[in-house]
């Protein structure tokens, strides 16, 4: 008697199951990963673009998603480390993401990107500016919404010769992909420009002291110095050379390109010079994309925010474009739709690079980055 | 040799700042034989006290010499709290276990007390105001050394000679050296061994604290993470000098910062982690208890 009690009610139950799996299918949302640093010392980096595609994916599910599909976000952290960004990789693949934003760090992205490709993902990464993701035709699924760091390195050596007509240059970097990457290409443009680089040398990250390394720059004669690397490490450069009575021009990259960097060095931070993405301040896009920050979260977007909302913005047109999350189909409008973004009206070239949006030189005056035209 | 004598001087600066940390580090495994690896960070956590209770004086007005003298007692207590009850509570339970078990337990503590100020305060890096005076006598020859400088090679030597003094010459410092000999003979000669060796904890922090405040300024910033850089070269350079040796600890951290500052200015700094390692080797294999460490025998 109870057994056949329970026949129909396991039965019915797993109907009930089986109703609730189906009615899932038909509304079934189109996943995009991000992914970055989210916490760790780089988080300043990698939180920006997790609200970017947040307000993106908001907008886009207010209007009734992609043909009638919401958007989904995974968002996972990397912490900027290629270790961890291999474990977040495997976790947004199992997620059945269609595309990833991100990652942050050239290394952390180029360690995830075998994955991706792998899954036949599309990665499309708002801030990782070395060359070869690109350039060495590796990863086919990679794209990016800044340029790659050939571009920042040729325009700060065009700088440095034009303008500041320096002859003689020191360059440094933290022995990182990013900051050494730099770092040689500005070397390499240099000398072929004619001026000479009397000092090339790497330091530690982190170390509480770069005394002996100013010093090698006081004694190598440059007329300049150029930092490949990020933030931390060059405020203290700055200070200990200023400390020392050594007043050279300091030109670096957009990893020192961020507010922090002035918060932190102060009085000291200027006259820096930094390369960085063009001001796009007076876009319009980009100008709601600010207000829309300032409502949901209450302060300024950080770094790479409208880079990250670019590459969110891409996606969801080149799904809607593509008429699927299908990868060749969603890969090929991305190269051949230009999207209305706030960095301007961009699409991608066959590498993966953008197209419609670069870099400028900027100075610390008076507190803040002025863009040099 | 205007070079020469830049690179000595800035190795010199670099040495006693290392020597700051070692020397807390030394005096705690002198005592009770354990290599206190949250002892960075305890450093760390005295720049973040210093920091804020500087902020909130200087917001007051008060003037920047009182300031400078107030933070640092908050950062010395703060930080000397957290040294005695780290030992109460993570290392005094193993006290009698093997020495491995307090070893990883103070790895343990290390991990907590960053991600502790990760999460209370702030994963950013934080401009940190110099209330150091600026010397005026300093000032011409500020290409060779600046009053930051100075002042942390002085505290060093000021530390390094009290240290000295209180352990050689006073009845606290006589019990502390009876621990360290033996911990069940000091006691039974009545040497209450829990007040001294918890004394010692609050001693070494105190040290970090003050190294905390004078390191961060002349870095002009601080992070959370700033503690596990400087603690591995101060482990370095204790372990250098004769790890257990007040003077040792001194006189392996200046080693250290010679040979950092010369190799970075002739050959390169790419491999100034290596030059310090080699070093280290090469002293070991000669002197395998370091430059001024006790020769021990160990019994079998």
């Amino acid at each position: 008697m109870k057994r056949s009690m329970l026949v129909p009610a396991v039965l019915a139950l797993s109907a009930a199951l089986i109703a609730v799996g189906c009615q899932k299918k038909t509304v079934e949302t189109i996943k995009i990963g991000v992914a970055g640093a989210h916490s760790g010392d780089l988080a300043s980096y990698g939180l920006p673009s997790v609200n970017a595609a947040k307000l993106v994916a908001e907008a886009v599910n207010a209007k009734g998603g992609i043909g009638g599909r919401m958007v989904e976000l995974l968002i996972e952290d990397d912490q900027c480390k290629p270790e961890l960004a291999t474990n977040t990789a495997a976790k947004l693949v199992s997620g059945n993401v269609v595309a990833v934003i991100g990652h942050i760090c050239s290394g952390a992205t180029k360690a995830a990107l075998g994955i991706y490709k792998d899954s036949k993902i599309v990665t499309i990464s708002p801030s990782a500016t070395t060359p070869s993701l690109t350039q060495s035709g590796e990863y086919p699924n990679f794209l990016r919404t800044i340029a790659p760091d050939d571009a920042q390195a040729k325009l700060a050596t065009m700088f440095i010769k034009d303008k500041l007509g320096l002859k003689t240059l020191a360059v440094l970097h933290d022995k990182g992909d990013y900051g050494k990457g730099f770092a040689e290409l500005v070397k390499q443009y240099a000398e072929a420009e004619g001026m000479t680089v009397v000092l090339f040398e790497g330091v530690n990250p982190g170390a509480p002291d770069y005394s002996a390394v100013v010093n090698k720059i006081g004694n190598s004669g440059a007329q300049g110095v150029v930092w490949g690397g990020y933030h931390p490490e060059a405020s203290k450069l700055v200070q200990q050379m200023k400390d020392k009575g050594m007043d050279l021009p300091f030109v670096s990259d957009d990893g020192v390109k961020d507010q922090t960097f002035i918060e932190v060095a102060g009085k000291y931070a200027d006259g820096v010079y930094a390369t960085g993405p063009m001001d796009t301040s007076s876009n319009p896009l980009a100008i709601k994309a600010v207000a829309d920050h300032k409502a949901k979260f209450g302060d300024e977007p950080g770094a790479f925010f409208l880079n990250a909302y670019a590459a969110t913005l891409a996606v969801v047109n080149a799904i809607e474009k593509a008429g699927s999350t299908d990868y060749e189909a969603v890969s090929k409008a991305l190269r051949s739709e230009y999207v209305e973004t706030p960095l301007g009206k961009i699409s991608f070239d066959e590498r993966g690079d953008v197209i419609g949006f670069g870099f400028s030189v900027f100075q610390v005056q008076g507190g803040k980055y002025v863009e040099l035209k | 040799m205007d070079y020469f004598i830049k690179l000595l001087l800035s190795g010199t600066a670099k040495g006693s700042i290392y020597a700051l940390i070692a020397l807390g580090y030394t005096m705690v495994y002198g005592i009770v034989q354990l290599i206190n690896f949250a002892h960075g960070e305890v450093y760390m956590i005295g720049g973040f006290t210093a920091l804020i209770i500087g902020g909130f004086l200087f917001v007051l007005g008060l003037p920047v010499p009182l300031v400078l003298l107030l933070s640092i007692v908050a950062s010395v207590v703060f930080s000397a709290a957290f040294g005695f009850t780290i030992e109460r509570l993570a290392y005094k339970p193993l006290r009698n276990k093997p020495r491995l078990s307090a070893l990883i337990s103070a790895i343990g503590i290390s991990m907590v007390l960053q991600n502790f100020i990760l999460l209370a305060q702030t994963e950013k890096y934080l401009s940190f105001p110099s209330y150091l005076p600026e010397l005026a006598f300093l000032q011409p020859v500020r290409e060779y050394i600046n009053s930051t400088q100075f002042i942390i090679l002085v505290t060093t030597a000021v530390i390094m000679v009290i240290l000295t003094v209180i352990i050689k010459f006073t009845r606290i410092g006589k019990a502390m050296r009876a621990t360290a000999q033996d911990k069940q003979m000091a006691q039974l000669v009545g040497v209450d061994i829990n007040r001294v060796i918890s004394l010692t904890f609050i001693m070494g922090s105190s040290l970090a604290a003050i190294g905390g405040v004078l390191i961060c300024s002349y870095m002009g910033q601080i992070n959370y993470y700033i503690g596990f850089v400087a603690g591995i070269k101060a482990f370095v350079a204790a372990v250098l000098g004769g790890i257990g040796s007040i003077p040792g600890a001194v006189l392996g951290s200046f080693i250290l910062g010679w040979t950092e500052s010369l190799g970075t200015g002739y050959i390169s700094s790419d491999y100034e982690d290596a030059y310090a390692f080699v070093i280290l080797i090469l002293i070991l294999s000669v002197k395998p208890d370091g430059i001024l460490g006790k020769n021990q025998k160990q019994k079998v």
